[in-house]
C-alpha cells in the first residue's frame, strides 16, 4: 500500500505531530509525504530525512501558504490518484483538511486512530474515549487522521527520501487568510512536552495561575496546560486547554494542580505515563487515575515544591 | 439570508456511556438523549445572526430516527423557524449525512450552514468539512467568532497554537467550537409555540442518497482502566518521587 502523509509545518520546520503519522503510515506500507506551503523547500529537505520516508511531494505555492482547505484538498485529492491512503495527524490542520479530501474522493474517513490492526482495520476513540471502536473500511482508498499520542515518533534522521516538486493549482478564490494570534512561548509545546504542569479552577485567577504554575513548570522544563474550567474562567488562553475538546497529551509526567478530574479533562491526559495530582480534596476523581497523589493546599504545596527542586 | 442548521440527537453529555457486554456498541436503551452540545451552539449562533438582522430564516435539519423530532423541536423552541427531519433508523455516517445535507442545501439555497464541529457520540469531526467539499464552498471550522460582512463571512478559528481568522465567500459552511457562545434555554412559551412550527419529514431516498455504511464496526470495548496509585505524605516525599522519575 502506498500512503501519502500530510506534513504539518509552519513553512520553516516539520512539526512533531507529523512523526506519529509517519509511524502509523509505515504500518500500512510505503510512506510518501506531501509538503504543501509557500517558501517551504527547507521543510521538504527536512522531511526527506525522516526515517523510512520515500518520495516527498513538494507543493510550493502562495495558495498553500496557510493550508487553506479549499486550496489544499484538491491538490491532495489529485495526488491520491497514485496513492492508496491519505494519512494526516489529528492536528487542527489535519482535522480541517482530511474530511474535505475524503469527501472529494467519496471516502468515509477514519478519524483519530489509536492503532493499526490490519490493512483496513483500525481502533479509534468514541464517546470522549469512553468506548474504543474497532472499525474496518470498505472504501477503495483510505483517509485517516492519527492521534499523535498513540504512536511513537518516527526518527527525524536516517531517511533518504527524494524531493519532487508538484505543480500546484490556482487559488480556489473561496477563502483567504486574514491573520493569526499564535501564542509565543519559551516553554515546550504541549503536545510534544515530556513534562506538563496543568492548573485548574482552584488557581483563582490569571495572575495567581501564573505565579503558582509557571515557576514550577520552568523549574521542570515543562509545558503549561490547563483544565477547561480554568480556560473558561479566563485564567489562560484556550490553546492551554487539555481535554476532550482541547489538546490530547501523553507526556512522561503530567502534574495536575488543583484539577478535580472531570471526564472531559481525563479524556485528554489519561494516557500520560505518570500522573501526579496535587489537590486538597482527597475525594477528587483525579486521585482515581493518579499514580502519585498529594493531598494538600496547592497554595502552600506548589511553592514549597518549586523551592525544593 | 437563510441559515441551515444541522443538529444531531446524541446521548446527553452528562451521561457516562456504557459499553454493551457483547461488545456491539454503547447501550442507548433508556438513556437520556439531547441535542449535541456543539449543535446547540450552532443553533444559538444562527438565532443571534437573525436577531442582528443578518439572517431572515433559520431551518433546522436532522438525520435520524423519528425521535430526532424532539431534537428539532428543541431547535424550534430556541428560535429556529422550521425543521426538516430526514428520517431513518439506520446509523448514517458523516459522509452520508453530508450528502443528504448537500441535497437539502441544493433545495434551500442557504447563505450559511452552521453546525457543530463534532458530535459527542462518534467524535468524527467530519460532516461540515465534507459538506463544504460536496458543495464546493469554503469552510470555517472550529469557530469561536463569526461575523457576516456583505457577501463574505469572517471566521475566527481555534487552532493548535491559538486563533486564526479567515474570510470566506458566501455561501459558506461554519463549524462551531465551544467558546463561540453560550446557548440560551428555551422558555416555556417558546416551547409551546415550537409545537406549531412546521416540521417536514423526508427520507434519504428523497435526496437520492445511499446511506449504506462504509465503515464496519467489528467491536466496541471499554478503554483500559488506570489504577489509582499511591498517596505521598508531604512535599519532600513528592520531590523524592520526581527525582526517581528523573524529571527533577
Amino acid at each position: 500500500m502506498k500512503t501519502l502523509v500530510w506534513v504539518e509545518h509552519d513553512n520553516a520546520s516539520v512539526k512533531d505531530a507529523t512523526l506519529a503519522a509517519v509511524t502509523a503510515a509505515a504500518q500500512l506500507g510505503e510512506v510518501h509525504l506531501i509538503v504543501a506551503g509557500a517558501g517551504c523547500a527547507g521543510v521538504a529537505e527536512q522531511a526527506a530525512k525522516i526515517a523510512g520516508v520515500g518520495k516527498v511531494h513538494l507543493a510550493d505555492n502562495a495558495a498553500y501558504e496557510h493550508a487553506l482547505a479549499e486550496n489544499v484538498a484538491p491538490l491532495i485529492a489529485d495526488l491520491m490518484g497514485h496513492h492508496d491512503a491519505f494519512v494526516a495527524p489529528a492536528t487542527s490542520n489535519g482535522k480541517n483538511v482530511a474530511p474535505r479530501v475524503a469527501a472529494l474522493l467519496d471516502v468515509m474517513q477514519v478519524s483519530d486512530i489509536l492503532s493499526v490492526e490490519g490493512p483496513r482495520t483500525f481502533t479509534r476513540p468514541t464517546y470522549a474515549g469512553n468506548a474504543i471502536a474497532t472499525v474496518e473500511s470498505s472504501d477503495a482508498k483510505l483517509v485517516i487522521t492519527v492521534r499523535g499520542t498513540a504512536f511513537a515518533k518516527a526518527e527525524t534522521s536516517g531517511g533518504s527520501g527524494t524531493v519532487e516538486a508538484v505543480a500546484g493549482g490556482a487559488d480556489a478564490g473561496l477563502s483567504s487568510f486574514v491573520g493569526a494570534e499564535i501564542a509565543k512561548s519559551e516553554r515546550p509545546e504541549l503536545t510534544s512536552a515530556k513534562v506538563i504542569v496543568s492548573g485548574g479552577r482552584a488557581l483563582k485567577d490569571g495572575p495567581t495561575f501564573e505565579q503558582i504554575i509557571f515557576p514550577l513548570a520552568d523549574k521542570l522544563g515543562a509545558a503549561v496546560g490547563a483544565s477547561r474550567a480554568a480556560v473558561d474562567a479566563g485564567y489562560v488562553p484556550n490553546d492551554y486547554q487539555v481535554g476532550q475538546t482541547g489538546k490530547i497529551v501523553a507526556p512522561e509526567v503530567y502534574i495536575a494542580v488543583g484539577i478535580s478530574g472531570a471526564i472531559q479533562h481525563l479524556a485528554g491526559m489519561k494516557d500520560s505515563k505518570t500522573i501526579i495530582a496535587i489537590n486538597k480534596d482527597e475525594d477528587a476523581p483525579i486521585f482515581q487515575v493518579a499514580d502519585i497523589g498529594l493531598v494538600a493546599d496547592l497554595f502552600n504545596a506548589v511553592p514549597e515544591l518549586t523551592g525544593k527542586l | 439570508m437563510k441559515i441551515l442548521v444541522p443538529v444531531k440527537r446524541v446521548i446527553d453529555y452528562n451521561v457516562k456511556p456504557r459499553v454493551k457486554a457483547d461488545g456491539t456498541g454503547v447501550d442507548l436503551a433508556n438513556v437520556k438523549m439531547s441535542m449535541n452540545p456543539f449543535d446547540e451552539i450552532a443553533v444559538e449562533e444562527a438565532i443571534r445572526l437573525k436577531e442582528k438582522g443578518v439572517a431572515t430564516e433559520i431551518v433546522a435539519v436532522s438525520v435520524g430516527p423519528a425521535k430526532a423530532q424532539e431534537t428539532l423541536r428543541t431547535a424550534l423552541a430556541m428560535g429556529a423557524d422550521r425543521a426538516i427531519l430526514v428520517q431513518t433508523d439506520d446509523e448514517v455516517e458523516p459522509l452520508g449525512v453530508a450528502k443528504i445535507l448537500k441535497g437539502i442545501a441544493d433545495e434551500e439555497q442557504p447563505g450559511l450552514v452552521v453546525l457543530g464541529k463534532q458530535a459527542i457520540d462518534d467524535d468524527s469531526n467530519q460532516t461540515g468539512q465534507m459538506l463544504a467539499a460536496l458543495m464546493g464552498r469554503p469552510q470555517g471550522t472550529f469557530a469561536s467568532k463569526v461575523e457576516v460582512e456583505g457577501d463574505s463571512v469572517s471566521v475566527t478559528r481555534e487552532v493548535d497554537g491559538g486563533l486564526e481568522t479567515v474570510k470566506l465567500a458566501l455561501p459558506a459552511i461554519v463549524t462551531t467550537d465551544l467558546r463561540l457562545n453560550e446557548p440560551r434555554y428555551a422558555s416555556l412559551p417558546n416551547i409551546m409555540k415550537a409545537k406549531s412550527k412546521p416540521l417536514a419529514t423526508k427520507s434519504p431516498a428523497d435526496y437520492g442518497v445511499d446511506t449504506a455504511p462504509r465503515l464496519k464496526t467489528l467491536k466496541v470495548s471499554e478503554p483500559p482502566v488506570r489504577q489509582a496509585g499511591i498517596k505521598v505524605a508531604d512535599v519532600d516525599a513528592l520531590v523524592a518521587k520526581l527525582k526517581e522519575l528523573g524529571v527533577a
